[in-house]
């Protein structure tokens, strides 16, 4: 029974010990990513292979399919499951398309995470500020990160100086559906022609 | 000294004076008289609440979208033709020279920032900008060079009389594109007016006021320094932001809205300007 016992405590020690070192601070998290891009940009590689890097970082740290959904903004509700599963694959492949192509124009990015707020369970905002050199000033960066599984943190949306690129693009996104009278056909089309390029 | 004795440059800039006394300023004047019809209209709407203090999520009206989208396309075409091959060459003066320009431009926006701070009910800031432009304009040479941020008068957030109406509560109204000057709302249009009726100190001494030391090419060229020195300061952003675009002008509609909320709120988070709900539908986790 004692054996038992302590085989019982073992194992609830190791689970909750388990559970704490899985749980992944955001700000730590925002280090860490914005540290391996900062290496990729320095290296001496191509413009593509550095893409290629970049894209690899991003689908195993940025929500995309939250951002994608999210981009829909009212149209999410009225969009059928045939339209949002093509969707969901169009936008992937311009997320990654566009995201690489603004990160790789940076040479040595140098960012320093400032500080965290924690909204509620879902979200904490990581601030943080690119360090400024002789061609731009500092700007402010603010992270809006998805904790629902503490262990697998996500990025949601960017905050550069306060200007938030998930809200500008889910404008941008429903101006173009608003353009074509709703049609959520015209969006992705206008998505594919981007990727083709 | 040349801005004190450019006498003869006056006469010399006679002729572009009057072509844009009477074409660029009428255009401006006509928007703006439009402008003060569709605030107007959108006050009459309005419950009588600040609609910023609602923390909404509310789309900002695109009445004339058509006429924007054109008026976009113009602005566009001046960018990279004029504006942006004199930015890039801007970006050949030496980095202390670009500064000193930077902080003239900006010290001289103070004379619409502290009468608007004093409307806006920020007395001490008001104090404070004051405090800053006179130690520019004296210490720092006209503002070439910037010792007030050194001796802790730093911090300096501009204010003009769109944010000043917005913080009293009145609408953007509609979403316009005014040719060469680009983004504006209609409060912001209207609320412009009250620079060129002698709410601007600089305007007055240049424009408004026939001085010897001080003529109208003064003004506009301090104008179109500064929007040169901004595009400067963004060329590679916006030409980013154009090329990852599938819809440029909604970009910069968004992005122009999302600053000015930000602004009259003076805030340095989205979160304390925009309702966030959206976000808390999605689930992926």
């Amino acid at each position: 029974m004692k054996i038992f016992k302590k085989f019982l405590f073992l194992f609830l020690f190791l689970i909750s010990s388990t559970t704490y070192t899985l749980a992944k601070n955001p700000s730590v998290f925002i280090s860490e990513i914005t540290e391996s891009a900062s290496t990729i940009l320095k290296k001496d590689i191509s413009m593509d292979e550095k893409a290629n890097e970049l894209i690899r970082i991003a689908e195993q740290n940025v929500d995309i399919d939250g951002i994608g959904l999210y981009s829909l903004g009212k149209h999410r509700k009225s969009i059928d499951t045939n339209q949002l599963e093509q969707y969901k694959s169009i936008f992937r492949e311009y997320f990654l398309k566009s995201f690489s192509s603004r990160l790789s124009q940076y040479s040595d990015p140098k960012i320093n995470v400032i500080s965290q707020n924690v909204i509620n369970d879902k979200y904490t905002i990581v601030s943080s500020v690119l360090v400024k050199t002789d061609e731009r000033p500092e700007i402010k960066i603010d992270w809006r990160v998805y904790t629902k599984d503490p262990s697998n943190p996500l990025i949601r949306d960017l905050i550069i100086e306060g200007l938030s690129l998930a809200r500008t693009q889910k404008e941008e996104f429903n101006s173009v559906i608003q353009s074509a009278n709703g049609d959520v056909n015209a969006l992705l089309e206008n998505l594919q022609n981007f990727n083709s390029k | 000294m040349s801005i004190f004795n450019n006498y003869y440059t006056k006469y010399r800039f006679t002729f572009i004076e009057d072509t844009i006394k009477f074409t660029y300023m009428g255009r401006i004047f006509k928007v703006l008289i439009i402008s003060l019809f569709l605030t107007s209209a959108s006050l009459a709407g309005s419950d009588g609440e600040n609609e910023l203090s609602k923390n909404s999520n509310g789309e900002v009206k695109d009445c004339f979208e058509t006429i924007n989208r054109g008026v976009f396309v113009f602005n566009e075409g001046l960018r990279k033709v004029v504006f942006e091959p004199l930015a890039k060459g801007y970006l050949y003066l030496p980095a202390p020279l670009r500064a000193g320009t930077g902080n003239m431009l900006n010290n001289l926006t103070n004379v619409v920032t502290i009468p608007n701070n004093v409307l806006q009910g920020e007395f001490k800031l008001a104090a404070k900008n004051t405090a800053r432009f006179t130690v520019n304009t004296t210490i720092g040479i006209l503002g070439i060079f910037d010792p007030a941020s050194k001796i802790g008068l730093n911090d300096y957030d501009k204010e003009d009389y769109g944010q000043t109406l917005g913080t009293w509560g009145v609408g953007e109204g509609c979403y316009i594109v005014l040719p060469v000057l680009g983004p504006s709302t209609a409060r912001d249009a209207f609320a412009s007016l009250a620079s060129f009726s002698g709410g601007d100190a600089w305007y007055n001494v240049t424009v408004r006021n026939d001085t010897h030391y001080v003529s109208d090419f003064d003004y506009y060229f301090s104008r179109g320094a500064r929007g040169v020195d901004f595009l400067a300061k963004n060329l590679g952003a916006l030409d980013n932001l154009e090329e990852n675009s599938i819809d440029f002008y909604a970009s910069v509609k968004s992005l122009y809205l999302q600053e000015r909320r930000q602004q009259i709120a003076n805030a340095d988070e989205i979160t304390e300007t925009f309702d966030d709900s959206d976000w808390e539908e999605i689930e992926t986790q």
